[in-house]
């Protein structure tokens, strides 16, 4: 069974006038994919994966993820929905300054229900895997561009998720940083077996996905498999 | 997420802002602080007041001429004369008062008192042997005068301590003559000293017989107050009524209301100082809790300010998980945990505060006043100050909880 089906998916802002942002969009995506989502901006890549992510609802057609769509779902178990499956990358990091590497990457385990005496461990497994154990009481201010995506993607991989959504998680980092955070990412899909749903406007990186749904004015232009998957260098321990 | 957590986490969403944090706990440090002052005095004062109506004699009762004030012209302005020597006679029949253990009549007037070159100016109190009893006021030297004394009408005084000490400084007082009205009274003994007690402060007070007093210095014929003790307790209010029977058969009265005289007990004295104190505590209180609206609503503001500031937060927490319920919770708590921590300090303040105003009144105007923690006071602040962080707290919370995590994402 697919983990993400999409079918007739469309959604349109009302702001004053009505801005159609998704005009009937269907696809599906398996467990253990790795899909890049392309297209110039405006395209609804970010409206699609907001929904995907349950950050939003459509305006009609049908979303099911796992099989159940944001109705089957009351507020409490959408957000926890978010919190044991899903993870979230953003283009702008969006960790708390104020507050240690280690805490940020302990923010989805406040609200998991897991132990309190266990989040340490995890976030400290999370920070090791995107090879930042040498950086646990350190500020985000502290630390590159590059390494603060490593600590929201291990935020993301933190509650082991089914599906990790990065919106854009290159998009503001040199292409060697970009480089590094792309290893990461083919290497969870690949080494643990995690779902990766790419947002991206550049080939470059959409072409380190297996799939590529290519977006044009809120509809699918295609939908190919990748023939020569750029492989990132496994620099990272 | 854990309740420790919950808290660790709202103190650091305040610490990342610890000077706008202080500056907003501020309205309620001065709101605690000034319900706990008022408080904390208010029931000092009380006590004051209320040791030294106690210190009469809950079976002391007091006939005092006039009506009753009953308004500020009433006051000291009609039938102050209206007690005279036939009601004390009528008083001191066993048939009338049968309760009635002791009865004095007492006048008192303020005069100077000279010795040699030395004058002082004092209250003279005219009672009779039975003061020191009623009064529980013995003599440190020297002696009570006698019955036979106040018949005679003879010229003898106890001064207080304070007027020994303008008059003779150290030298012994007895058996020395002082100049009242021209008079010389022979001083038969020295009141200890005793401070402030009930109306009169003995200290400064010059004791003689009645019957010279209404003769000699005075040139009057009527009490400014008849002290009757009763036998028991128990027996006061019976004593009371037959007190108001006696003397408005001896005026001729039929109607209580227009009685010519009053009586004062301890009991009604005591309810009387209680009921003023408590209205102006309650009132002074009142003014002070308009401060802690005002710190409520600087608290709401404060908070506003930081959702909004924090929109990019609240969004982030909403998309790794975080419920409405968990955001609203967080900035809830946050509201509380400041207008707890301003409650505490105002409490630790407003204590601190009161208990220097205790020393200064009791040392500089050597008022026999006490502290107290005014336990039910901190209590009452603690209470207020969580209630109005919940209050204000709520409505930014709220704000917070109901953000939309892609607009609070997308927020710059």
């Amino acid at each position: 069974m697919a983990l993400i089906e999409v079918k007739n998916l469309e959604k349109t802002y009302i702001d004053g006038t009505e801005t159609p942002a998704l005009r009937g969009v269907s696809f599906s995506i398996k467990k253990g994919e790795f899909v890049a989502i392309m297209g110039p901006s405006g395209s609804g890549k970010s409206t699609l994966l907001h929904i995907l992510g349950f950050l939003d609802k459509q305006t009609s057609g049908e979303y099911r993820f796992d099989g159940k769509t944001i109705d089957d779902y009351s507020k409490e178990e959408v957000a926890r929905v978010r919190n044991k499956k899903m993870g979230f990358v953003f283009q702008a990091f969006n960790l708390l300054t104020r507050i240690s590497v280690l805490e940020n990457v302990k923010l989805p385990l406040l609200y998991s229900g897991i132990k309190e005496s266990q989040w340490d461990d995890l976030a400290k497994k999370a920070l090791d895997s995107v090879g930042l154990s040498h950086r646990l009481y350190y500020q985000p201010s502290q630390l590159s561009g590059g390494e603060q995506q490593r600590v929201a993607i291990a935020r993301a991989l933190v509650n082991n998720p089914e599906v990790i959504f990065a919106d854009e998680p290159t998009g503001n980092l040199d292409s060697k940083s970009g480089q590094m955070v792309m290893t990461i990412l083919q290497k969870l899909n690949e080494e643990k077996g995690h779902t990766i749903v790419l947002i991206t406007h550049e080939t470059y990186t959409a072409e380190h996905a297996q799939r590529i749904i290519r977006l044009l004015d809120g509809k699918i232009e295609s939908d190919t498999l990748v023939n020569n998957r750029r492989k990132a260098d496994h620099f990272v321990k | 997420m854990t309740t420790v957590y919950i808290f660790k986490t709202a103190v650091s969403g305040l610490r990342a802002h610890k000077s706008r944090s202080a500056l907003t706990i501020l309205g309620i440090v001065i709101g605690i602080t000034a319900i706990m002052l008022v408080m904390s005095l208010g029931e000092g004062a009380q006590n004051l007041i209320l040791g030294q109506v106690r210190s009469i004699g809950p079976k002391i009762i007091a006939v005092v001429p006039g009506r009753q004030p009953k308004g500020p012209t009433d006051i000291f302005s009609i039938f102050a004369n209206s007690l005279k020597q036939k009601d004390l006679e009528a008083l001191q029949k066993k048939s009338n008062v049968p309760h009635a253990n002791k009865i004095m009549p007492v006048v008192f007037g303020s005069e100077s008192l000279a010795f040699g070159s030395e004058t002082y100016r004092a209250t003279i109190f005219g009672v009779t042997e039975l003061f020191a009893q009623i009064y529980d006021m013995y003599p440190a030297e020297g002696r009570i005068f006698s019955e036979d004394e106040v018949k005679s009408y003879a010229d003898v005084v106890i001064i207080g301590s304070k007027i020994k000490d303008e008059l003779f400084g150290n030298d012994n007082p007895l058996d020395k003559k002082i100049k009242i009205k021209g008079r010389n009274f022979k001083v038969i003994g020295v009141l200890p000293q005793k401070g402030q007690f009930s109306f009169l402060n003995f200290d400064e007070v010059a004791v003689i017989p009645y019957t010279t007093a209404q003769q000699y210095v005075f040139g009057i014929k009527h009490f400014h107050r008849i002290a009757i003790e009763a036998d028991e307790e128990k027996n006061v209010p019976q004593t009371v009524e037959d007190i108001k029977n006696t003397l408005r058969d001896s005026h001729g009265i039929t109607d209580p209301e227009k009685d010519d005289f009053f009586i004062e007990t301890q009991t009604e004295a005591m309810q009387t100082v209680s009921s003023i104190t408590n209205i102006l505590t309650a009132f002074l209180t009142g003014i002070a809790a308009i401060s802690l609206l005002v710190g409520g609503v600087g608290i709401m503001n404060i908070m506003l300010v930081s959702v909004t500031e924090r929109t990019r937060e609240i969004g982030l927490r909403k998309a790794v998980g975080a419920t409405e319920k968990n955001i609203l919770t967080q900035f809830l708590l946050e509201a509380i945990i400041l207008t707890v921590i301003g409650g505490i300090i105002g409490i630790v303040l407003g204590a601190l505060l009161s208990f220097i105003s205790s020393l200064i009144l009791s040392n500089v105007l050597a008022l026999n006043w006490t502290f107290t923690f005014p336990v039910q006071a901190a209590l009452l602040g603690l209470g207020v100050a969580t209630f109005v962080g919940l209050v204000f707290g709520l409505y930014p919370a709220r704000q917070a909880s109901m953000k939309s995590p892609i607009e609070a994402l997308r927020y710059e």
